[in-house]
């Protein structure tokens, strides 16, 4: 593999699974589904914490 | 501490220590006068004081058996000490050689006490003594917390935490000898950085099965980033470290990579040191203890995923620009300028979701020194992002690289962000931990607060002013196309600017040693909960108050 390749490579397969990665993550935060789960995440770290739950 | 573990754990930890010693037996008698001998030596010096506290308390009466039902806070304890303790060595570090440079006697005419010997033990000193001990003490907190679950082991925490201690060490006393790869903030050699693979591999490990064991359903975002800190950092170390050694019974190695790709290599790792040692964790941190400080939820969680992802995925592109104007392909500098510049959109969405979730409780951020210190840590996370997109700018960077502008940028990022943040965590932690309403003072908060904060405005004023001169100074030629300034000039001109820089990291220091006092008091001197007992100073007492739904 020569030099141009790996540069042709990086610049098609780096641009393309990047975006593909932000539209996940995209999809991912905004799933409506999600958002009760989210919302108890950043609440629940709130209560008490004295010892684990069993 | 010891009696915490069962008599089988107790022989555990001694047959590693025993092996541990043997390692350094053997080192020494490879090494003999060599560094490499020197540091085995320290190796069986460290192993065996660790085999006598065991041993010390190995017919103890064992542990009770409900250990499950409550948190494992000792080595949290004991990595907030030695991360206090690493601060006053890291700092005390950073004024010598900065007044080194003001007034260069200082050096005292030996070989150790150079300033390319010193100035490594500085910044192994406060980013991995200070700042990794910080870490791996808030991760073993948050991890605990934020799953609702006891860490995944009893010896590997001590493990983890012990053994990165002996890296650090052998690293710093390595620098004194005059060991070292000259990678910067990658200076260990390959002995030491073999040994902090398997440490970090077990951190990983421990990390990844507390988690498993989690009764929480989500898991908060502060481990992701504690993860990513913690996954990153360990390729980045493997990849870089890649060395053969001249013989297995000396320290001096040689690295796998040549020429403009170990450069490559090395500012990858260098500036993703910075992104996921630097960063990444202490965002973790940012994102705990904030809320928990403020008593308000993150102002948004969605946005505080997006920023996540944005961070791991853009950092890992930024090295480059490290390297601007040198052997390196154009397009590879180009690609670091490029990320560089996107990333301040996940990094100030991090800022800024501190500052908004702080948003209608500036109440509190007056009032409170240690909200305060996550506040002013928050806004020059902001500011140092900013800071650091621009100056990835090739134009840009051609005025600012190699000089002092560069230090003035770190060090608004490490004093004012990093430190900023972690006094703000510990302050948090610290009470909560030794089961106290409070820090024994909120006065020597208050009074830290200001020493940290004039300490570090007076140091980046001084890079900013001293950098930008010299930069100006390098390129300024007369009318017959002549450097109109020598070096020398651009030296001379300088030498305000490095006292009030020492002046700055005194001012610093000293707020650490305040911090010091203040935390030893809080664990020590006011009085416990009744009922307690010496080395258990909080479970009983906290189970028999305070019945858990468990019980």
């Amino acid at each position: 593999m020569d030099h141009d390749t790996l540069v042709a490579f990086s610049k098609s397969w780096g641009l393309f699974y990047l975006i593909a990665f932000a539209i996940g993550v995209c999809v991912y935060a905004f799933w409506p589904s999600n958002r009760k789960m989210f919302d108890d995440a950043k609440k629940n770290i709130l209560d008490r914490d004295d010892t684990p739950w069993q | 501490m010891i009696t915490e573990l069962t008599s089988s754990e107790r022989q555990y930890a001694a047959v590693i220590l025993v092996v541990m010693a043997m390692v350094g037996v053997a080192m020494a008698a490879l090494g003999r006068s060599d560094p490499f001998g020197v540091h085995g030596v320290i190796v069986l010096v460290y192993s065996v004081g660790l085999l006598f506290l065991v041993l010390s308390s190995f017919y103890a009466p064992e542990p009770r058996t409900d250990r499950q039902a409550s948190y494992y806070d000792d080595p949290i304890k004991v990595g907030i000490a030695l991360s206090m303790a690493w601060a006053v060595f890291g700092m005390f570090m950073g004024v010598w050689i900065a007044a080194q440079l003001a007034w260069p006697t200082l050096a005292f005419d030996a070989a150790w006490s150079t300033f390319g010997r010193l100035r490594p033990t500085h910044t192994t000193g406060v980013i991995f003594g200070f700042g990794g001990n910080a870490l791996i003490a808030t991760s073993f907190h948050v991890v605990q917390r934020t799953s609702r679950a006891r860490l995944a082991g009893q010896i590997s925490p001590w493990f983890v935490l012990l053994g990165f201690n002996l890296f650090c060490i052998l690293a710093v006393t390595g620098y004194v000898m005059g060991v070292t790869q000259s990678k910067e903030y990658a200076e260990a050699e390959w002995y030491a950085d073999l040994w902090l693979v398997v440490v970090w591999v077990t951190y990983f490990i421990l990390y990844l099965r507390t988690l498993a064991r989690r009764k929480e359903p989500h898991i908060y975002v502060a481990n992701w980033y504690y993860m990513a800190f913690i996954v990153v950092v360990a390729i980045l170390h493997i990849v870089n470290n890649l060395a053969v050694p001249v013989s297995i019974g000396h320290a001096k190695s040689y690295t796998i990579w040549a020429g403009v790709q170990d450069a490559m290599v090395q500012w990858w790792y260098g500036h993703n040191a910075v992104a996921f040692f630097l960063t990444s964790g202490f965002l973790g941190m940012m994102y705990y203890y904030l809320p928990k400080r403020a008593g308000r939820p993150i102002f948004s969680y969605r946005l505080s995923i997006l920023s996540f992802w944005g961070i791991t995925f853009f950092y890992m592109w930024a090295g480059s620009h490290h390297l601007h104007y040198t052997a390196l392909p154009h397009w590879v500098q180009n690609l670091g300028m490029t990320f560089s510049v996107m990333l301040l959109v996940p990094s100030w969405a991090s800022a800024g979701n501190a500052l908004l979730t702080l948003n209608g409780a500036w109440h509190k951020v007056r009032d409170d020194a240690t909200l305060r210190f996550m506040m002013v840590a928050a806004v020059f996370y902001g500011l140092s992002t900013f800071e650091g997109s621009f100056l990835a700018i090739r134009p840009v960077n051609s005025l600012s690289h190699y000089t002092d502008w560069t230090i003035g940028h770190v060090h608004a990022g490490a004093l004012g962000w990093v430190a900023f943040i972690t006094f703000g965590s510990l302050y948090t932690l610290v009470p909560a931990l030794w089961k106290r309403d409070a820090m024994h003072s909120a006065a020597l908060v208050e009074v830290h607060f200001w020493l940290a904060l004039a300490g570090t405005l007076i140091y980046v004023f001084a890079m900013w002013n001293s950098g930008i001169i010299q930069g100006l100074m390098w390129r300024t030629y007369t009318e017959d196309g002549t450097l109109a300034y020598s070096f020398v000039d651009s030296l001379i001109a300088m030498y305000p600017y490095y006292i009030a820089r020492a002046f700055g990291g005194l001012l610093f220091l000293l707020g650490a040693l305040v911090a010091c006092y203040n935390i030893w008091m809080t664990a020590r001197a006011t009085p416990l909960i009744a009922g307690s007992q010496l080395d258990l100073p909080d479970r009983r007492p906290a189970t028999g108050t305070a019945p858990s739904p468990a019980e």
